[in-house]
């Protein structure tokens, strides 16, 4: 039988199936790929902390390179603090405040449009009704009669399906409870997207576009730097703010004061007493996401 | 009757700024923040929401007799509207008849501007109660920290306290169709 004089020639029936030189390579090619993988980018959320600062160091250069002058903030999760979120059904006029002052807080794409907020405007007689909730309303005046208004962004869930389906390991929930993005490991596919019952996760389709004077500056690793085209964002409680001790900026500029926020650990908090005192709903309870954003009935 | 109102107002603001010049306001009602006498909470308030020269009432009233009859008002004041249980109520049954610059309760106790809360609290109790443990009402500041408090007055008119409608901000664009240009 004459061969093509080949490196590896195919075994012969009944010999072992692997020739030794031909093992030897493989094995070296896979612990290189292992060392390199190991060596190379990793996910922000399992970078060691001397690590992170210079790579935040490193990114607000990039963001510097690009004519955004922003500071990204690593701050880590308190202990001993799990975030909650309470808004009164029964105070809300649906005046859009809370959507806009996210937009600026949160350096959201002015064009094209990128909203974590929608308002739903439903009828009192039907009640809490996504399917014929409206969210392009717009009257001379809110609240309208026999209408009240739903503003949904994410649910915060403890039992997150986006996050049980991101492919990448992109997204997860952080210590007190924000289900973050991390937008360096975020792939587009957008499962993530299609997992949400909410509808609360939005896709850059186009580079988001921020006009310079309107940036604002505070930013977090974690929440509002500047996005990339083709990356998945959402709601993070104003991870910026919140960790600071802050409010979220929804909180601070509703002037019905519906919207309400605390540490679901602190029995003196606000949403405790929220909690403990009022009626309370969470969206589509039925899918067992378990929500850590909560409606309430405040009269 | 404006050109009755306007030159007033004139006097009255005048008034209060020779007031505020000379004896640094006199009743003193609690300054913004003050811990009310007889309780310890203390509550981070703004100042309350006057009508520009309206105060202190007293630049005007020190020099008024106190008419206590019950009367729609016609030389001043004639721009308030009570819509806030008007059948029952009037000006008197929260304004101190005595000294202007201050409120008082049912048991005819006084209570400065700064805290009219107590006063509204006496019919409205469960909206303080929900009020003070942050529930009813705006708060800005710290979640775990300082919070700033707003009055009650900062967001209903006393007067005619239903909240007022408000102009939505503009509806989200609708989605974007591949071809269609918005």
């Amino acid at each position: 039988m004459k061969h093509l004089p080949v490196k590896n020639p195919p075994a012969e029936p009944g010999a072992p199936g692997c020739s030794r030189r031909r093992f030897a390579s493989i094995a070296t090619a896979a612990a290189a790929g292992w060392l390199l993988t190991a060596c190379g980018p990793r996910r922000l959320r399992e970078m060691p902390k001397e690590r992170l600062r210079q790579a935040l160091d490193e990114m607000e250069r990039e963001y510097a390179a690009r004519g955004a002058a922003v500071k990204v903030a690593g701050t880590q999760a308190m202990p001993g603090v799990l975030f909650g979120y309470a808004l009164d059904l029964s105070r809300c006029v649906g005046c859009r405040r809370c959507v806009y002052a996210c937009v600026e807080e949160n350096n959201l794409s002015r064009d094209p449009q990128v909203h974590w907020i929608r308002v739903l405007q439903m009828d009192k007689e039907k009640g809490v009704d996504f399917k014929d909730a409206e969210p392009y309303y717009q009257p001379a005046e809110v609240p309208e009669e026999g209408h009240f208004y739903v503003p949904v962004s994410c649910q915060q869930c403890r039992n997150a399906p986006c996050v049980k389906t991101c492919p990448t390991g992109a997204t997860w929930m952080e210590p007190d409870g924000i289900v973050v993005i991390d937008y360096d490991w975020c792939i587009g596919c957008r499962c993530c997207m299609a997992a949400c019952p909410y509808g609360a996760r939005h896709f850059n389709w186009a580079q988001p576009t921020v006009p310079a004077g309107e940036l604002n500056p505070a930013t977090h690793f974690l929440g509002n730097r500047p996005r990339p085209k083709g990356v998945v964002e959402k709601c993070t409680f104003c991870i910026q703010r919140v960790r600071e001790g802050r409010y979220p900026a929804c909180v601070e500029v509703c002037p019905a004061g519906a919207r309400k926020f605390g540490n679901l650990l602190d029995p003196d908090s606000e949403i405790r007493y929220i909690i403990e005192t009022k009626r309370i709903l969470v969206l589509k309870q039925e899918l067992n996401t378990l929500p850590k954003f909560f409606y309430f009935y405040g009269t | 009757m404006r050109r009755l109102v306007l030159p007033a107002l004139l006097v009255a603001s005048l008034a209060a700024l020779a007031r505020d010049e000379g004896s640094e306001r006199k009743p003193a009602p609690p300054g913004g923040g003050g811990a009310a006498a007889g309780t310890e909470e203390h509550l981070e308030v703004p100042p309350p929401p006057f009508s520009e020269g309206i105060f202190p009432c007293s630049g005007c009233h020190a020099d008024l007799p106190v008419d206590r009859t019950r009367r729609p008002l016609t030389a001043m004041h004639d721009d308030i509207v009570l819509r806030h249980d008007e059948e029952h109520r009037w000006c008197l049954d929260c304004h101190d008849a005595t000294d202007r610059d201050w409120l008082h309760l049912a048991s005819g106790e006084r209570v400065g501007f700064e805290e009219s809360y107590r006063l509204c609290g006496q019919c409205h109790g469960e909206k303080l109660r929900d009020w003070r443990a942050g529930v009813h009402g705006r708060r800005t500041g710290e979640w775990n920290g300082r919070k700033r408090y707003l009055l009650c007055a900062h967001c209903h008119n006393p007067h005619t306290p239903r909240f007022k409608a408000l102009e939505p901000k503009p509806a989200p664009l609708p989605p974007a169709r591949p071809g269609v240009r918005r």
